[in-house]
């Protein structure tokens, strides 16, 4: 345990990118041993702020004095050389997929020649193991990192950023793709750096990591920071401060869906997993939750025709059907907006424009002839309604923030009317005045399609719910009406093991409560 | 500040074009038969087949593959014709007819390798190349094919190369314009159109640019990375065919720098209006920028030897300039 407490000034950082200043002016200081978080909206300069810190871009002006001395953070070897180190959001940036987890841990004492030049894998995993086991990763050292979950090389990222103890830690959105369980490890591990002294900065999206965590909180708005909290934390005031203006809270009524669109009978996401029966109607909001590997990312899968039930059949609009693949089930009407939009639904290489009209070519064109004007104006209501922010819609897709690359592939699948649209954690890496007005944009939508959305974040899923489907270990264990919820029990069905939830009474009388 | 963005930008999109030009002038100046018409034609003549192979590859790098067999399945496709006109007789037609099939054969089988097999690109057609340079040779045991040629069990072959097949290679429209420089042009066009202008060419990008991710927004991953491989492999039969008809015999090693020059034309390509990737109207114009550096030395007498040297130079500087110059816009 250290006792050196690390004091960190960053003073007046500048960035201007072209004519657009994304940063005018933003200085604080932060002590070790405390976690500051950042909040700001979409496009407020996060990222940025985070890139120049990390030595990643170069500010115009500015400096980061670490006790008393002011550091060269000119590129990324040299900020962490100052003791700054930074965990990205985009998590296979922090970690190479086809090494195993302990050469990953230890990959930045293998680049600067801390080991020999004959390897010894014994070595390698003894000194992988303690740096596995801080932040409580118990999976096999050998491991390749490509055959982890998003999560798991989240963890990995992690443990390896903090391997080199660092002065400066910058955790840029580290829960977005984790699950309840696994943030708390990841809570476990902040701690730990927070008592030896390191200063954290924490960006995050959600409240409840925010409220959990933080000492401080620094609101960036437009390239300024508009707030600074000191305990006591007003966390609405910070919000409030972060977007400018006050949020309201949300509030819907429960909405009956009409009529059956896609019903899902005696479907078994495992082989050995308890069948169950589903109907999505039109006009309702369907929110599947669980911990990450639950099963709710499977029904999403299996209604897309990315996967196969273990068993079980389909109805869609009371006909039989059975979708064959992800094209199959587009002619079919059944729409997907993705999780981890980088791998699986952007196109980096196209426009804005291009990246929206994508799977209904077919409609603007003629004898395979795209008719370009047709799909700008389609392009263009689309994008409206989902309110992205651009300056063009012939810019490339990467111009947008993360949050807004989001707003656009929500926008790809509102170009057309549906039958059943399937989300997959839409809100991840999206502010919170993004996410409202993209949960209202699809409860204002949802009439005559069914709407089935995927959410690990409880208070997510509440936003927007009209029904809330618990899985856990790929069997459906409850449902819960939006107007009639208990939280304790449906926050102890998501974390219930699965020797509890079917055989634990008071469970089940609580299940059966919810239904009546 | 301004003014570095803007010559920055201006240099991305027409630097290659500039230097085009400018090679143009120089070559005039220091040659003035250079700007003839008449060695105007013979330049786009030889570039022409050039660029047909070029405009076949880009297909494949449109959809993030490569084709390293256009080379030799360009000169099997011209021993195929050749051998149909002379060991069998079978007229231009059949011979025509008989080469493409042997182009639409080898992308289905590249395809097959890369698609369903899931041998990475560049291994699969190398393969490929090496096969079909082996295959070539056997049927007329390692020989060239002329018009009357003594076949193996002690005969003459009794077929010729017909008027008609000669016809494309040869002959000129108006008097001026080389039947192959035609050819090369409708394709040219055909296959900008289909690539910039259809939904499948928008769709063959996005598969190059994210291929999951087209997968999951609908699109026909497999089938267009198979449109994509045959396209390459009908291109170089066509160049092949050319290539027979214009020197009127199948020879065992004239296919040799094809593959070299075709790739550089594609790569050249992606220089072109700072398009950054691959397509086909920077691929036509980068086999003529080679052409026209190639010719414009020749006549200058430069030593033959130093021109592969020279063509590489420039392909290096072209992907470095293009690529070097765009990575930095932001």
């Amino acid at each position: 345990m250290s006792s050196v407490v690390n004091a960190i000034e960053i003073k007046t950082i500048k960035k201007k990118f072209g004519s657009n200043t994304v940063l005018h002016d933003v200085s604080f200081n932060i002590e070790g041993g405390k976690v500051l978080a950042l909040l700001g909206a979409n496009g407020a300069g996060k990222s940025t702020l985070v890139k120049i810190l990390s030595g990643v871009y170069q500010a115009d002006e500015g400096s980061v004095i670490i006790n008393g001395e002011t550091i060269d953070f000119t590129n990324p070897q040299k900020a962490r050389d100052a003791g700054i180190i930074t965990v990205h959001q985009i998590i296979n940036d922090g970690v190479i997929q086809d090494l195993s987890i302990a050469e990953n841990l230890l990959l930045d004492r293998l680049c600067d020649g801390r080991f020999s030049l004959f390897l010894s894998k014994k070595a390698l995993y003894k000194q992988a193991k303690p740096l596995a086991e801080k932040i409580g990763l118990d999976l096999p050292l050998d491991t390749k990192v490509s055959e982890l979950s998003q999560a798991d090389r989240q963890l990995v990222a992690i443990a390896r950023a903090i391997s080199d103890k660092p002065k400066l830690l910058i955790l840029d959105e580290p829960t977005s793709s984790l699950s309840e369980t696994e943030a708390v490890k990841l809570f476990e591990a902040v701690k730990t750096m927070r008592a030896q002294g390191v200063a954290v900065v924490y960006i995050s999206h959600r409240m409840s990591d925010i409220r959990l965590l933080a000492d401080q909180i620094a609101a960036l708005r437009e390239g300024k920071i508009v707030g600074w909290f000191e305990p006591p934390l007003d966390y609405n005031g910070a919000v409030d401060s972060m977007l400018g203006h006050a949020i309201a809270e949300v509030r819907h009524s429960f909405v009956e869906g009409k009529d059956d669109m896609l019903t899902l009978k005696n479907i078994q996401l495992k082989s050995d997993s308890n069948p169950f029966n589903l109907t999505f109607k039109t006009g309702e909001v369907v929110v599947l939750t669980g911990l990450l590997s639950s099963g709710c990312a499977s029904v999403i899968e299996g209604i897309f025709g990315m996967n196969k039930f273990a068993s079980g059949e389909f109805e869609l609009n009371k006909k039989d059907w059975s979708p064959k693949n992800p094209q199959h089930a587009i002619n079919s009407g059944i729409y997907a907006v993705q999780e981890d939009r980088g791998n699986n639904a952007l196109i980096p290489a196209f426009s804005i424009e291009q990246n929206v009209s994508l799977p209904f070519l077919k409609k603007f064109s003629t004898l395979g002839f795209i008719n370009t004007s047709i799909e700008k104006q389609k392009v263009n209501d689309s994008i409206e309604m989902t309110k992205v922010k651009y300056t063009s819609q012939d810019e490339l897709i990467l111009t947008l923030s993360g949050g807004n690359q989001q707003k656009v592939m929500i926008a790809r699948w509102m170009l057309n009317d549906c039958k059943a649209l399937l989300l997959n954690e839409p809100f991840q890496g999206v502010d919170i005045s993004s996410r409202r007005q993209i949960g209202e944009l699809l409860r204002t939508t949802a009439n005559n399609r069914a709407t089935i959305v995927i959410c690990t974040d409880v208070e997510e899923a509440l936003e927007i719910a009209d029904r809330i489907i618990v899985f856990n270990h790929n069997n459906m264990i409850a449902e819960h009406r939006i107007d009639d919820i208990d939280m304790p029990t449906l926050i102890k069905q998501i974390a219930a093991s699965p020797e509890n939830y079917n055989n634990t009474p008071n469970m089940r009388e609580d299940t059966t409560n919810e239904r009546s | 500040m301004k003014e570095v963005k803007f010559t920055r930008e201006f240099a991305i999109k027409y630097g290659l074009l500039f230097l085009l030009a400018l090679m143009l002038v120089i070559f005039s100046f220091a040659e003035p038969a250079f700007l003839s018409t008449i060695n105007m034609m013979i330049i786009l003549q030889s570039v022409s087949i050039v660029a047909i192979l070029a405009l076949g590859v880009t297909a494949t790098l449109a959809v993030d593959g490569f084709d390293l067999s256009i080379g030799s399945t360009a000169a099997f496709s011209m021993m195929t014709a050749s051998y149909v006109m002379v060991v069998f007789d079978g007229g231009t037609t059949l011979a025509i007819f008989a080469a493409i099939a042997v182009g639409a054969t080898v992308g289905l089988v590249n395809a097959f390798m890369i698609v369903k097999m899931k041998v990475p690109d560049l291994l699969a057609t190398l393969g490929m190349m090496f096969l079909l340079l082996g295959l070539q040779l056997i049927p007329t045991q390692g020989r060239s094919i002329s018009t009357g040629m003594s076949l193996g069990d002690g005969e003459v072959a009794t077929g010729k190369f017909s008027e008609s097949f000669l016809f494309l290679g040869r002959d000129r429209v108006f008097d001026v314009i080389p039947v192959p420089v035609i050819i090369m042009l409708i394709l040219a066009v055909i296959t900008y159109l289909f690539l910039e202008k259809t939904r499948h060419g928008r769709v063959m990008y996005a598969i190059g640019s994210n291929k999951q991710a087209a997968k999951l927004a609908g699109a026909r991953v497999d089938f267009y990375r198979y449109v994509a491989y045959v396209m390459s492999g009908v291109y170089a039969s066509i160049g092949g065919i050319l290539l027979a008809a214009r020197i009127g015999r199948g020879d065992v090693s004239s296919g040799n720098s094809l593959l070299m020059d075709g790739v550089a034309g594609a790569l050249i390509g992606f220089a072109v209006l700072g398009a950054a990737r691959p397509n086909a109207q920077g691929a036509a114009i980068g086999a003529l920028f080679v052409g026209v550096l190639l010719n414009g030395l020749t006549m200058m007498n430069t030593p033959y030897y130093t021109q592969d040297f020279i063509k590489g130079f420039v392909l290096v500087a072209a992907l470095m300039f293009t690529f070097g110059l765009s990575n930095k816009r932001s």
